[in-house]
């Protein structure tokens, strides 16, 4: 049973300089007591797809349409009211970077009980011993002398404690974790990680990890979304897309990532830079930099292709691989391309099957 | 925490000596070194009369005497009195203009402030609507127009032309004008940092938090980001103290307004040299403390202010 459903979420920041389609049609679901792993380079979308599942998006940023669904109550589109009682209570969100995210002139045990006392029905008093409690769980040491320290006392990993402890204060069902190691120590990161999950286990919420260290996410997801250029590539369990990664772009994390001394040999990286995202391709996002890129991922958008009932990817590598093996013919995918109301529809193969 | 604070009160407290005593001296030695004397514009004078006259306030003894004994007796707060309104303190003088002056600087710093803080967060919360542009234009216009010029156009408009104030400073209502005047520039100068300030805050990943939280907008501005954006007000606080302090100068001969200003004017183009002095010591001591305070209230509002 899935607690929050996105569907076909868009959000677009309208800048000056046009329209940046920074979530472009996302959908995913998030079960209760699971880890939904986001990984994508940065200005993929990930960000800003937990912004819009929030409502905290940043003016020029808007989202066009979509839905988010919370237990099956709407929030694109619901009251201001409806969706302040959504945050920080039922869905909490931490940040990347510690050092900023905490307001330097509020004590710590100020913000924390803000939070308290904002969702439940706790006075001042009773809200001050669930910060002190909270600080503890999340294992801070003298939590009665911390919550009356400035954020500014404190170190970097302690602050994403207490990012941290705000966020569960109210017991969340959904904790998005937006990139929580990335600004800290690599001895703090592992430190951080555990923590979540041993919340994770005891407090029994979902999480929704957002990172671009493929690492977090084999030691922490079930399932994992890879996003590029604000599309979802490729969807599946963690065991899919680490043991067989269908998209090209997924392939090229998963080589990119440093083995230790285990294996000889160079990384392999992924050529090039982040693609514009005010000026998309008209085909797949990721062909300019794809080595395998056919004529038909320059012109025609990608399909989606189902491998099994959790995994999906829009590749026409995938696709191409799926015709060869006779799993689908080239009209369904045809059939697909039209219902799909593409632009370039006739015959998209014949560049891309002469390429090969 | 406590002996640290102390520590810092007490440096401060010798830097303030230090800069009123050079206050002192400048004032002193550029006075005396400006041609005439305080008694050139009276009528006939003979030269006994004259010689008797300096003999009396101690203008015939010589320079760094003098000097000498005016430091000596400012130690003992001892500020002597007029030369020229005969037997009248100077303490008395500066208490007479300050009941005026002061409620004058004080009113305008206020107006100033709050008026200042208000418009500027509603120019950022409002950024790039008309409501912005409005207080942007105008702003900026009042930052540029010297109070000279803005005192003699609201004369001609609320006084000559549509009479609603009367033209002197006598009055309660007469002080309307010189307060507006006096606090707008001050008051423009707010408004412009205070927006700024605000918008760089509003961008900020702790009001991003704030939101995260589920906080209502309406304390995320007013709990969260005014509390942040208002350190850079209060470093201005200090300067601001300074330029209601010397423009009320010219505010006040413009309005008529029966002042320290008027009284210093008056002090100067007389020569009388002890009121000059003391209103000057006056003025600085005036200034020196409202820095000094200023700095105190950043303690207030921003936690991580340490004093050193």
């Amino acid at each position: 049973m899935s607690i929050l459903e996105v569907r076909d979420l868009h959000t677009s920041f309208f800048t000056k300089a046009g329209e940046v389609k920074a979530v472009n049609g996302v959908s995913f679901d998030v079960d209760r007591g699971k880890v939904l792993g986001i990984v994508g380079e940065s200005g993929s979308g990930k960000s800003v797809t937990a912004y819009s599942i929030l409502q905290i998006l940043t003016y020029p940023g808007k989202i066009v349409s979509g839905s988010v669904k919370l237990h099956g109550e709407e929030l694109v589109g619901c009251s201001e009211d409806t969706i302040r009682k959504v945050r920080g209570n039922r869905i909490s969100i931490i940040f990347q970077d510690p050092m900023t995210s905490l307001n330097p002139v509020y004590t710590v045990g100020n913000q924390l009980m803000e939070a308290i006392m904002l969702h439940t029905d706790r006075d001042k008093d009773e809200a001050f011993d669930r910060a002190v409690e909270m600080l503890d769980l999340v294992g801070i040491n003298e939590p009665h002398k911390r919550v009356k320290q400035y954020p500014y006392e404190l170190s970097g990993g302690m602050r994403q404690r207490v990012m941290i402890a705000m966020a569960l204060a109210c017991e969340p069902d959904i904790l998005i974790a937006d990139e929580p190691t990335t600004a800290l120590d690599v001895t703090i990161q592992a430190q951080i990680l555990e923590l979540m999950q041993k919340l994770q286990r005891e407090l029994g919420m979902a999480i929704i990890m957002i990172t671009h260290d493929l690492g977090v996410i084999a030691s922490m997801c079930d399932d994992v979304i890879v996003m590029y250029a604000g599309k979802v590539c490729e969807k599946g369990t963690a065991d899919d897309i680490f043991y067989s990664p269908k998209h090209e772009y997924t392939k090229g994390l998963i080589k990119s990532i440093p083995y230790g001394s285990k294996k000889k040999g160079k990384l392999i990286p992924i050529a090039g830079s982040p693609v514009d995202v005010l000026n998309l391709p008209s085909g797949c996002a990721f062909s300019p930099r794809c080595n395998c890129a056919m004529k038909v991922c320059l012109d025609t958008p990608p399909i989606r292709n189902n491998f099994s009932p959790t995994h999906y990817a829009s590749c026409w590598q995938s696709t191409y691989e799926a015709i060869k093996k006779g799993d689908v013919t080239l009209e369904q995918v045809q059939e697909e391309l039209n219902s799909e109301e593409c632009r370039q529809a006739d015959s998209p193969f014949e560049g891309g099957e002469a390429d090969e | 925490m406590g002996s640290k604070l102390l520590k810092y009160i007490l440096k401060r407290f010798i830097l303030m000596i230090v800069t009123i005593w050079l206050i002192i001296t400048i004032t002193f030695f550029v006075m005396q070194a400006t041609p005439g004397g305080p008694f050139n514009s009276e009528k006939a004078i003979s030269e006994e009369q004259m010689a008797a006259m300096e003999a009396k306030f101690g203008l015939d003894k010589p320079l760094m005497q003098q000097y000498g004994i005016y430091l000596l007796n400012v130690v003992q707060l001892e500020f002597g009195s007029s030369i020229k309104m005969r037997g009248r303190t100077v303490i008395e003088i500066i208490g007479d203009g300050f009941k005026t002056s002061g409620k004058i600087g004080l009113i305008a710093a206020v107006l100033a402030i709050v008026s200042g803080v208000f418009f500027g967060a509603l120019a950022a919360v409002n950024r790039g609507r008309w409501g912005d542009k409005i207080i942007q234009v105008l702003s900026t216009a009042f930052v540029a127009t010297p109070s000279f010029i803005i005192s003699t156009i609201l004369l001609l408009i609320f006084c000559v032309q549509w009479q609603v104030f009367p033209a002197n400073g006598q009055t309660a209502a007469g002080l309307i004008l010189p307060i507006f005047t006096l606090s707008l520039y001050p008051m423009a100068y707010i408004t412009r940092l205070e927006r700024s300030s605000l918008l760089d805050v509003l961008g900020q990943d702790y009001i991003r938090t704030a939101r995260a939280k589920g906080v209502s907008k309406k304390k995320v501005l007013f709990k969260h980001a005014l509390k942040n954006a208002l350190i850079p007000v209060i470093t201005y606080a200090g300067p601001m103290v300074a330029y209601i302090v010397t423009g009320s100068l010219v505010v006040e001969k413009i309005f008529g307004v029966a002042g320290l200003g008027d009284k210093l004017i008056n002090g100067i183009t007389a020569r009388d040299y002890p009121v000059i002095m003391g209103l000057t010591i006056f003025l600085a001591v005036l200034i020196v403390v409202a820095t000094f305070i200023c700095d105190m209230l950043y303690k207030v509002v921003d936690p991580r202010i340490e004093f050193k």
